[in-house]
């Protein structure tokens, strides 16, 4: 490797690497996975040139294997993404993402006459994807939002 | 096959299938025929209307009552312990320790589905907010099968607030079960959400968006109108207008079809002139009516006695 081919974040020895996130998502995801809370090194790469997408965020976490509904969490917010699990430098296994069928805990419901905004209870949505976008549904309000519309998460 | 509706939650009309909807008009036509004053003797209905409501409450109590069984409950918020910050669930947790069955109306979305998980016992849906008004649902099919001899089939326009309307969502809902012809008249601002209209597209269903009622009215069987809340409108003027234009009088009903009946969830307010009332196509008097039958149909199905 030439010095000018150098990586923009290093290899880890063991751990997980979300790469081909949309730019913008890494620290949505971060929240999600609540990784900042789990005193793991994290180091995560914002507007990364990529060949593919022009430009795209990366998460590295050392010593942390994700969970497959972990996985399918990321899933949620950027798709396309990558996740692999690396033991010894090298990939030691792929995750092949797929969307969830419900979410329970995790978003808030966009809808302030929402029950689930007036009583100290979960939330509960249903996972319905687009064409375009994914939308979820909420088990109580009944009301659809697509991803983009939920701002708020309960961690 | 249809799943006994014994000990079921009616939250929301999405919640039963085709061939329960009809098993439910079915013992709602045979109640009306045959009244069963001791049904459910020894039963006691809980009445829980978080909100006021003069209809659905008055309706609910009477069915219970007309099948011989007791009503508890209330009709103001403020005598309950939810007046002392009492969760919903806490309060549905006891009170389902009470009742056999409960019947509520609160004015949040979603409120009802939560109170089914705080209770073994049947809740009947009356109301969540803007979400589902579901036996209001059936007793409008009712309405329609009554007077149409028939539910498949059958040309319907919607008129009034179809934007934030629950009964014209819930309505358009059930419908799609029965192969219609489906015509949304209703100012711009107030129009079908984009969302019920890809429902509607992805399970094939033929429908057009209108202004105006008198481009309709002469090619439905059911002309369902809904009343245009002031609150609504951002502009006040807006709203005036629409109030003026948005009414209709006898002189729609000019050359309209033999079997056109009328509908309305009522109230009303401006948009269905009374001199309608004396027409064969008005039929909105009976249909409140009919509320009373679905109603113990459903209290007599869910608590598994019909």
């Amino acid at each position: 490797m030439t010095q000018d081919k150098k990586l923009l974040v290093s290899a880890i020895k063991n751990g997980t690497v979300i790469d081909h996130i949309n730019a913008g998502q890494a620290l949505k995801i971060i929240r999600f996975l609540n990784l900042a809370a789990q005193n793991k090194l994290v180091t995560v790469g914002l507007n990364l040139p990529s060949k593919l997408m022009k430009t795209k965020d990366l998460i590295k976490v050392e010593d942390w294997e994700i969970t497959p509904e972990e996985a399918n969490q990321v899933a949620l917010i950027a798709p396309q993404s990558t996740i692999n699990i690396i033991i010894n430098y090298q990939v030691s296994k792929k995750f092949a993402l797929k969307l969830p069928e419900k979410i329970e805990h995790l978003l808030v419901c966009p809808n302030p006459k929402c029950i689930t905004n007036h009583e100290p209870m979960d939330s509960f949505f249903y996972v319905k994807p687009r064409k375009q976008t994914i939308e979820v549904k909420c088990r109580y309000c009944e009301k659809q939002f697509s991803l983009n519309e939920i701002k708020d998460y309960k961690i | 096959m249809t799943k006994s509706l014994a000990n079921r939650d009616l939250i929301s009309i999405n919640d039963l299938t085709k061939s329960e909807i009809l098993h439910i008009l079915q013992l709602a036509k045979d109640l009306k025929n045959k009244p069963r004053p001791t049904l459910l003797q020894n039963k006691v209905l809980a009445s829980l209307f978080f909100e006021p409501s003069t209809r659905t409450r008055l309706s609910f109590e009477t069915a219970m009552e007309r099948l011989g069984g007791r009503v508890i409950g209330f009709a103001d918020k403020d005598v309950t312990s939810a007046s002392k910050g009492e969760t919903l669930y806490d309060s549905i947790r006891i009170i389902g320790q009470y009742a056999d069955v409960i019947a509520m109306r609160h004015p949040l979305e979603g409120s009802a589905r939560r109170a089914a998980e705080a209770t073994d016992k049947p809740i009947l849906n009356g109301g969540d907010g803007a979400n589902q008004h579901p036996t209001q649902t059936l007793l409008d099919l009712f309405t329609i099968q009554e007077t149409q001899k028939k539910l498949t089939g059958l040309s319907t326009a919607m008129a009034g607030d179809l934007k934030y309307g629950r009964t014209v969502h819930s309505l358009t809902q059930a419908l799609m079960h029965f192969s219609p012809r489906l015509y949304f008249i209703a100012p711009k601002t107030l129009q079908m959400p984009e969302h019920y209209l890809e429902e509607l597209k992805k399970n094939k269903i033929k429908f057009s968006l209108h202004e105006k009622m008198e481009d309709v009215i002469k090619q439905v069987d059911i002309f369902y109108l809904t009343r245009i809340q002031k609150e609504r409108f951002a502009d006040h003027m807006d709203y005036e207008r629409v109030k003026n234009t948005f009414r209709l009088t006898l002189a729609h009903l000019t050359g309209v079809k033999k079997n056109l009946k009328i509908l309305h969830p009522l109230p009303r307010v401006n948009e269905l002139d009374d001199k309608i009332d004396a027409t064969p196509h008005a039929y909105y008097f009976q249909q409140a009516e009919n509320g009373l039958y679905v109603r113990q149909a459903l209290l007599g199905a869910v608590l598994g006695k019909i």
